[in-house]
């Protein structure tokens, strides 16, 4: 039986427009052999729970450059919980103070990746934690 | 007032990737070695007999060697690289077509580029601090950066805002925020940058209303509104309506400016983000030529005179790290800039013709790990866009890659470029890289790859139809990911990050208290009772009636803003005429 590929879902979420780190993602991951599905600009933690949920995706990656994480990371970690969707693996990357890591690992982020990280360390992390 | 927000995904910003072909990033032709090449005689017998027997016991330490965009650089340049090359119509004299020795003829010896450090965070009252303290410390222009809520015409108390507000810039949601932030800040004698571009024509009748109640003449007062629109789309995405509104809204402010405010430059054409973005050097330039010279045909359209606007026509560029390829690229372009206003569009006046720049060092190019490192990044980059003829100059701060800057780290900053205007000794002299073949060659190299682009872009109907067709984002999306791939395989280094790594030390950065939200709240609130609520809805209204219209919508606007009507609300009633935009999402 064929493995199934890992399903993830990039999003953008907040006002913040910068999409480069995000796309970039969304292209090695999908070049690493995973399905991905890029939620484009300007997201709500609404609009991306219901995405995660009508996709069924295993992976949510968070691209937040704005500050907004502290704000953003709990709302979303709430709605999924309420969803049912406690078992996906949630990402975020992008300028998040480390003062700020251990309440957002807390709040249930599984990893958060900062500038200068390698796209082969974010597919290796995937990979693990969804290994067959 | 609080909306109701639908929580629906937009599906068809949803795209499902093909996950069986790994994708390849391709190299653009512009980042390959002109064909054309003639060593002499005495070129030869080096190669064969001195350089020879050394590459046959040492190799070099690469294959090839290329800038950081790509662009394939010669073990050595010589006259063989300028045979086509003419010193007196290529090269010329500063402040005299084709200006790629400078605007003007004594540049940095007679007046200094002017520093001015983008800054804005929290309220209007933290930035007024900051912004009264980079002037005392020697700064010699202000500029202005407003947070997303703002950037997206949303006021601080929107539900959108939520945690975004005073975070990556200040916070301005009225005229009334506005005031605060130039008190004590005579705007007739001080010139401000405002880094704003959908609610660009909104936050410019905001100042201009400030300058009325100073005192301050508007034939008088200087500086700049970024206003930009079109790169917005191509790269940092800070887009409310689409673009035909969008240039409608922009030509409105340049007939404005003409008419009102003779020494504002309405427009900073930009190629900084455009980089930021992931460009090339080349493509950020091509871009970003090819931009302004589509405002200027949108303004022909509207029966402007370019030799009227364009001496108001100013520009952005980045300063990235490829310190001979940032050079050639501002001498570029100005030389590209003088031939396409004298051949495309027939301009008489050598003030259109003479392309003036702000620059920034590359954001993108700092990092997180050993950030003491950025200090010495960001001076280099000043130090190309000094030798590269600026008029006015940014550089970030050490913990940009953390936070916004700490006043330690801003001064700092700052003091990079006072010590390169008065201790290297580079402003002595104009163009000290001119006539040298190395920067000459890439001079040319760089025009002509540019030109090859706004061909391109000629071909597809302009800039905006091919925005619409997603071409030059997805050539951003191309060569970010290409260098992307390079950092990963450490085919191009960044210290301290996939090379030459030490344990990190904690930073002490700058905290934005979340009290600045309930600080607008409560002033929103305090507008909202103390204005007249019929002044706004008829000026609102107004405005929606003029938006329908043909008529220029300055006017409309600064009613508006003058009866207190907040940034929001004025988007809105934009917004409810004009319509929002939503992109295609290329990865």
């Amino acid at each position: 039986m064929p493995q199934k590929r890992i399903r993830v879902l990039i999003a953008k979420p907040g006002l913040d427009g910068h999409d480069r780190g995000a796309k970039i993602i969304a292209r090695a991951l999908r070049d690493a052999g995973m399905e991905v599905i890029y939620t484009g600009l300007r997201q709500t933690p609404e609009m991306i729970a219901s995405a995660a949920v009508q996709e069924d995706v295993d992976v949510i990656g968070l691209s937040i450059l704005s500050g907004a994480h502290n704000t953003i990371c709990p709302q979303l970690m709430n709605l999924l919980k309420e969803k049912g969707m406690d078992d996906v693996t949630v990402l975020v990357g992008g300028i998040i103070p480390g003062a700020d890591i251990p309440a957002l690992k807390q709040a249930g982020i599984a990893e958060i990746f900062l500038p200068g990280t390698s796209t082969q360390d974010i597919v290796e992390f995937i990979n693990k934690k969804h290994a067959a | 007032m609080r909306e109701l927000l639908q929580p629906e995904p937009r599906l068809r910003d949803f795209q499902m990737s093909d996950a069986n072909k790994p994708s390849t990033p391709t190299l653009p032709a512009t980042e390959k070695f002109p064909t054309k090449r003639a060593p002499s005689p005495q070129e030869k017998s080096w190669e064969q007999n001195t350089l020879a027997p050394v590459l046959q016991k040492n190799p070099e330490r690469q294959a090839q060697f290329t800038t950081i965009s790509g662009h394939p650089i010669r073990r050595l340049y010589t006259e063989a690289d300028l045979t086509d090359w003419n010193a007196g119509t290529q090269l010329g004299f500063p402040g005299e077509p084709p200006y790629t020795r400078g605007i003007h003829s004594t540049m940095h010896r007679g007046r200094l580029w002017t520093m001015r450090q983008f800054a804005g965070f929290g309220a209007a009252e933290d930035t007024n601090q900051r912004f009264r303290y980079l002037l005392s410390q020697g700064q010699t222009g202000l500029s202005t950066a407003f947070d997303l809520p703002t950037l997206m015409g949303y006021d601080s108390d929107h539900a959108l805002s939520e945690g975004e507000v005073g975070k990556c810039g200040v916070a301005i949601s009225s005229l009334a925020d506005m005031e605060v932030l130039f008190d004590q800040i005579p705007l007739a004698n001080v010139t401000t940058s405002m880094t704003i571009n959908s609610p660009a024509a909104v936050i410019w009748a905001m100042y201009l209303a400030v300058a009325e109640k100073q005192g301050a003449d508007w034939k008088k007062i200087s500086g700049t509104l970024q206003n930009d629109i079109l790169k917005e789309y191509i790269a940092q995405k800070e887009y409310i309506y689409p673009p035909e509104p969008s240039m409608r809204l922009v030509i409105d402010t340049f007939e404005f400016a003409v008419k009102q405010t003779p020494k504002f430059n309405p427009i900073s054409v930009s190629g900084y983000h455009i980089r930021e973005a992931g460009s090339t050097a080349i493509q950020e330039l091509a871009f970003t030529l090819r931009d302004g010279m589509e405002y200027i045909e949108y303004a022909l359209r509207r029966g402007m005179n370019l030799d009227e606007l364009g001496p108001q026509l100013s520009f952005f560029f980045n300063a990235h790290s490829d310190f001979f390829e940032e050079i050639a690229k501002y001498r570029a372009a100005r030389r590209i800039w003088h031939k396409a206003m004298i051949e495309r569009y027939g301009s008489k006046n050598p003030r259109t013709w003479a392309l003036r720049f702000h620059t920034q060092t590359a954001g993108c190019s700092l990092t997180a790990q050993q950030p003491y490192n950025n200090v010495v990044r960001t001076a280099l980059q000043a130090l190309s866009a000094v030798l590269g003829g600026t008029q006015s100059l940014h550089t970030n701060s050490l913990d940009e890659a953390w936070a916004l800057p700490t006043e330690f780290a801003a001064t700092i900053a700052l003091r990079t470029q006072q010590i390169i205007a008065h201790e290297t000794g580079v402003t002595s002299t104009v163009d000290p890289l001119g006539g040298s073949y190395f920067v000459e060659a890439l001079t040319n190299e760089v025009e002509s790859g540019a030109w090859d682009y706004i061909r391109k872009i000629d071909s597809m109907g302009g800039m905006v139809a091919a925005i619409e067709r997603s071409y030059p984002q997805r050539e951003i999306a191309e060569a970010s990911y290409r260098y992307q791939m390079e950092l990963d395989k450490k085919e191009k280094l960044m210290v301290g990050v996939n090379d030459f790594v030490s344990e990190e030390r904690p930073l002490d950065i700058l905290q934005i208290d979340e009290t600045v939200t309930h600080r607008q709240a409560a002033r929103l609130n305090k507008l909202r009772a103390d204005r007249s609520q019929e002044a706004v809805t008829r000026t609102l209204a107004a405005l929606r009636k003029a938006a329908q219209s043909q008529e220029n919508l300055m006017p409309s606007i600064c009613a508006a803003v003058k009866a207190y009507a907040t940034l929001g609300e004025i988007c809105e009633a934009l917004r409810q005429v004009f319509g929002s935009y939503e992109e295609v999402a290329i990865t």
